[in-house]
């Protein structure tokens, strides 16, 4: 194969950096109007009344769109329903008089341009019957009041893993225990792309939306539900995404108020939020999470219980599986789980980078730093002698694991073997130096997707999916895998994505796509081949005459067999003695369901951090992250997934927490200047490793995705060389001075 | 934002004819603060007069020996320029502690000088705020007051100043040159920004009807013993939790002159003559920095998510001092501290 698995550049980075590549907000359409949000500034209660008419009154205003004079929408939950929404009554922007959260949406003002909705929106007047709000997560275990388990055991793949031997007796009686209590506080995603939609009213009436999303058919069956439409008047786009993370997986308030609007006034519209009202979007929940460890003095786990305590909305019940990982990852003959969920008067929390991984590894990853600590063990040690082939939840073998291999390479690389054990006990002048390590784990999904490929007699490809690139590089990817399948090079192959009305797609999300999209695209080009030899079979004298489907490939143009290179005929003449110019062929792929092996993707990290004593000031100096995943498609995309990961992760430990005031009920950091997110001061040396993890069972490729497994344990390795530096456990993120100097 | 009018000044004496005419009227130099309150709405001028384009960003020196600095200046070509770094490094280093590049490359010294507090609260109109709107309350001291002031503050308000140049400004001695309708005076640094009082909404005491011309520098620079360490959280690009700056004149072993100065805990840069009285004489080693350092910080009372920064503060002066008595000043673009 001659691009699969190299170091290619994006195929659509010049477009990027030159600007030509159009964003959601940047649609070229005529006869545009602009509107802008009004916001709940109360937490909880009703709307009494809104006063619009300053608002009109302003020269270039054209309507002001609230609950009471909105366009019908519909009535039911299930119009409102998303792909991926969790049960529950999702939010109906505009819908009726009640506010569920500060930062919602009550009106939208439009106008002939941006300044003036902006100017108008501040008019606006709004009365409130403001009943009390609860926002608060509890930070310490003992301060949350009793609430309900999320669901049963095993009830859905979210629910807490069924518990495995008896924790509570093995725990009593272990020789060496652990019990911590690990917060994570509520996070945001921001994206450096502003959440925006251009909605353009055709003259039939159909609507062409212009989306930040992850997946655009998710918003074109969301709007036919919202809005009664049939599906054929409803096209969405999102051809390029400045970044989601897991805050496009569901439709967001922008594009229904865009869409409502054009509806209502029947002009194009085009809705972009400020960086404050992304504060109103869905986050990270904020946790807190128990895990108690029992082991035997040789370092081997007896016992573990992971109970978490995670927040959802008044009117949605959101929760991912943060306990279930303890369980998968480590030999451990006795586990249980627990999740509880706390109803909180805020928007519904929503995916972020690693659901439930980066924030349940995490706690996972400290608990047992902590229990090598008190084993009188090597952290790196521990991991090994609790390492399982197995995932210990279902009890299959892994499709591939090749973990072993992240820990030899990355302590190599890192020189782990020079640590010396106590706390404290490395120094760099008034600095304290500390060295971390954690394990990351994540799920290696695939999903069905169709792909279409055109292949022309001229040798271009074009490669059609419903599919997303959120900047992660599935363009590149498809293009690679095209180029090989169909054995043309890459400058001649087209990729279509970010277009609903193209081949079917989910959502771009759980690192699922790049495996499902390949295999797709394997899938169709197989297709092609073996019209392409039928054709080819009855050419005169044909070189291919008698031979099967399986056997021939494509490359550089021509059909050939895969042993006898010497017996090849090129696509165009075969093309042309069928008498055709090009051949077009969709198909969609399913994976066949495996009840026979786990499939996940590891990592190692390493990180070194270096704290001044006095001062409590921390620098992430080195990370080595060691990551098993599967083949690579792309080295150079797949490096940058995972240093995004890692940069991340510091920030998870270090940087990230979303301020909120429970007096009022809002976000008071909304805003990138005071959420802290790492700046390149913060960052030093980060070093990718892939190792090899041949994988011949998860798919024909051998794929399993990366765009999540980056983060994971990043946070812990790094707060566990906190604790090595220093001597201090800080368990509630982030790690900033005042926790280090208390 | 709130649509207003747009002026560009003439000369200067236009500028205070403009601003004395309208009194809703705001100037706009860099308007990297300006223009991020307008957008809150927090600021609501009903005019903005541009004095960006006027004559004031010259550095000349002074017959006194000093350095007169225009007040539109940039704040990157304030902290580069030879004078300053040779002279006063201080100040330069100070200024780099700050903000971003581009920020620096856009910001003024004069609008350095008015740039508004951080406070969360003061930023979110939803919220009782009584330096927005006086009388309103303070929703910080019962709420979220991590980046509080520990120093100085008053039951209407507990916002800090969050500039860095104006730490160093402080520790220099500096003097503001003003013109207002009645004509030119000079404003002792010292008495420049106020303390919140019962009157949180007024932060200096430049009158509204006049302009900052310039800001002159004495002649002493303590360019061979002096730090500017700015502590934050993350390494860069984040205002202060607390800053000092800290500068000495020694003569024989001993402590012959020094300045101390604050940012980050209060409402203005925050010094005490009696502080660095007291360091004079001493011999510049732990315990008089110390003692200095209580003497600064003595009175500081701490609120729910703040009360780190005085113990922070303890140790970030007798860190400073330290770096300046050794002639080892913290270089800002390196994040490990010396
Ligand atoms: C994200 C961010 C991070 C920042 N980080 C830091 C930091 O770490 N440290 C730090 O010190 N600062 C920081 N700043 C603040 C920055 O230094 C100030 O915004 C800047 O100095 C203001 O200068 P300006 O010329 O842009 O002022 P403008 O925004 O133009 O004006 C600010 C105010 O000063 C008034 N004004 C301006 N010039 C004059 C004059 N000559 N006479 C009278 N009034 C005048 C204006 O009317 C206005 O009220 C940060 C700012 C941002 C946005
Ligand atoms: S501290 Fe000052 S600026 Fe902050 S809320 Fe109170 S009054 Fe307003």
């Amino acid at each position: 194969m001659t691009y699969i698995g190299t170091a290619t550049s994006r195929v659509d980075g010049h477009a990027k950096v030159t600007g030509t590549a159009t964003y959601a907000a940047e649609a070229k359409t005529t006869g545009l109007v602009h509107g802008s949000v009004v916001t709940s500034s109360i937490a909880k209660g009703r709307i009494v009344r809104i006063d619009v008419s300053d608002a009109l009154r302003v020269d270039r205003v054209i309507d002001v769109l609230t609950h009471a004079n909105r366009p019908p929408m519909a009535d039911a939950d299930s119009g409102y329903k998303d792909e991926v929404a969790p049960d529950g009554s999702p939010f109906r922007p505009l819908y009726d008089d009640r506010i569920l959260f500060s930062g919602q949406p009550i009106a939208l003002v439009v106008a002939e341009d941006p300044e003036t909705a902006q100017f108008a929106a501040s008019l606006v007047r709004v009365e409130y019957a403001e009943e009390p709000h609860v926002t608060e997560m509890y930070r310490r275990w003992d301060d949350a009041p009793a609430l309900k388990a999320v669901a049963k055991p095993g009830e859905n793949p979210f629910s807490p893993p069924k518990p495995r031997g008896n924790a509570k007796a093995a725990l009593a009686a272990a020789a060496v225990r652990h019990q911590g209590d690990y917060y994570v506080p509520v996070e945001y995603h921001n994206p450096m792309e502003l959440y925006g939609s251009t909605v353009t009213y055709e003259s039939d009436g159909t609507l062409t939306v212009f989306d930040k999303t992850q997946g655009v058919q998710n918003v074109q069956c969301y709007l036919c539900g919202v809005f009664a439409l049939a599906p054929e008047r409803v096209q969405v786009l999102s051809p390029f995404t400045g970044g989601a993370f897991g805050s496009g997986l569901r439709p967001q308030y922008q594009v229904v108020l865009a869409a409502l609007a054009a509806l209502a006034l029947k002009r194009s519209v085009r809705v972009v939020l400020t960086r404050q009202q992304m504060y109103g979007l869905g986050y990270r929940p904020a946790m807190i999470q128990r895990i108690e460890l029992g082991a035997k003095g040789d370092g081997t786990l007896e016992a573990m219980t992971h109970d978490a305590i995670t927040m959802t909305s008044q009117y949605e019940h959101f929760y991912r599986q943060e306990t279930g990982w303890s369980g998968l990852l480590y030999q451990c003959p006795n586990a249980t789980y627990a999740h509880r969920v706390a109803p909180l008067d805020l928007p519904t929390p929503c995916d972020m980078r690693a659901p439930s991984a980066a924030t349940g590894v995490y706690a996972l990853e400290c608990a047992m730093d902590e229990l090598a600590v008190a084993l009188g063990l090597d952290p790196l040690e521990l991991r090994q002698r609790c390492y399982s082939d197995r995932d210990q939840n279902t009890n299959r073998p892994y499709s591939s694991k090749n973990l072993h291999e992240c820990y030899r390479q990355g302590a190599e690389a890192f020189g782990w073997e020079k640590r010396s054990p106590e706390p404290r006990s490395m120094r760099d002048g008034s600095e304290l130096v500390g060295w971390g390590m954690a394990t990351g784990v994540w799920e290696a999904l695939q999903v069905p997707i169709a792909v279409r490929i055109a292949l022309t007699a001229n040798g271009h490809a074009e490669v059609s999916c419903a599919t997303s690139d959120i900047g992660t590089g599935t363009y590149t990817i498809m293009a690679q895998v095209a180029a090989d399948m169909l054995g043309v090079p890459l400058d001649q192959v087209t990729i279509r994505l970010g277009d609903s009305t193209l081949p079917q797609s989910p959502v771009e999300g759980g690192s699922w796509i790049a495996a499902s999209v390949a295999n797709g695209i394997a899938t169709t080009s197989d297709a092609i081949r073996d019209e392409l030899l039928g054709l080819a079979k009855q050419m005169p004298n044909s070189p291919l005459s008698d031979i099967a489907p399986g056997e021939v490939v494509l490359v550089d143009g021509k059909l050939m067999s895969a042993r006898d290179p010497a017996r090849a005929v090129s696509i165009a003449d075969t093309m042309r003695h069928g008498g055709i110019d090009r051949i077009e062929l969709e198909k969609t792929t399913r994976f066949p369901k495996d009840e026979t092996h786990s499939h996940n993707t590891h990592s190692a990290i390493f990180a070194e951090v270096k704290v001044d004593e006095e001062l409590g000031v921390i620098r992430v100096t080195r990370v080595v992250s060691t990551v098993a995943a599967g083949r690579i498609l792309n080295t150079k995309t797949a490096s940058s997934q995972i240093l995004g990961g890692v940069v991340w992760g510091i920030g998870m430990a270090l940087h990230e927490e979303t301020l909120l005031d429970h007096t009022f009920g809002r976000v008071m950091n909304a805003n990138i200047a005071e959420y802290h997110v790492p700046v390149n001061a913060d960052i030093h040396d980060i070093d990718v490793i892939f190792v090899d993890e041949p994988d011949d069972s998860i798919n024909r490729l051998g794929i399993k995705g990366l765009g999540e497994i980056g983060i994971v344990g990043v946070a812990a390795a790094v707060a566990n060389a906190v604790y090595h530096a220093t001597g201090k456990r800080v368990r509630d993120l982030p790690i900033t001075l005042d926790k280090l100097l208390a | 934002m709130i649509n207003f009018r747009y002026t560009r000044a003439t000369d200067v004496g236009d500028a205070v004819r403009q601003i004395a005419a309208e009194p809703k009227a705001k100037f706009i130099a860099g308007g990297t603060n300006i223009l991020d309150l307008m957008k809150y709405e927090v600021e609501q001028p009903t005019q903005l007069i541009d004095i960006s384009h006027l004559p004031l960003r010259i550095i000349e020196e002074v017959p006194s020996g000093g350095l007169r600095i225009g007040a539109l200046v940039p704040n990157s070509d304030l902290a580069y320029h030879p004078l300053i770094e040779a002279r006063y490094p201080i100040l330069s280093s100070a200024i780099l502690a700050g903000a971003s590049q581009q920020l620096r490359n856009m910001a003024s010294t004069g609008g350095n000088l008015m740039q508004r507090t951080r406070c969360f609260y003061f930023y979110d109109t939803v919220t009782p705020c009584n330096k927005r709107e006086p009388g309103s309350g303070c929703s910080a001291i019962e709420g979220i007051n991590r980046i509080n002031a520990i120093l100085g503050t008053s039951e209407a308000c507990i916002a800090t100043h969050p500039s860095d140049m104006c730490v160093a400004l402080a520790a220099l001695e500096a003097t503001v040159h003003v013109i207002g309708p009645s004509g030119e005076r000079a404003i002792p640094f010292a008495d420049f920004h106020r303390l919140p009082g019962g009157t949180p909404e007024i932060d200096t005491n430049l009158a509204p009807d006049e302009i900052i011309m310039a800001v002159e520098l004495p002649p002493q620079g303590f360019a061979s013993h002096y730090s500017y360490l700015k502590i934050r959280d993350r390494l860069s690009y984040a205002f202060a939790l607390v800053s000092a700056a800290a500068a000495l004149e020694l003569d024989g072993g001993r402590i012959a002159e020094a300045r101390l100065a604050l940012g980050g805990v209060a409402h203005k840069p925050w010094r005490r003559v009696e502080a660095e009285a007291a360091l004079r004489g001493e011999v510049p080693d732990r315990a008089a920095f110390a003692k200095a350092a209580d003497i600064l910080l003595r009175g500081s009372c701490g609120f729910a998510h703040n009360g780190f920064k005085i113990g922070l503060a303890h140790r970030v002066i007798e860190r400073t001092l330290m770096q300046a008595a050794h002639g080892t000043p913290q270089i800002q673009a390196i994040k490990k501290i010396r």
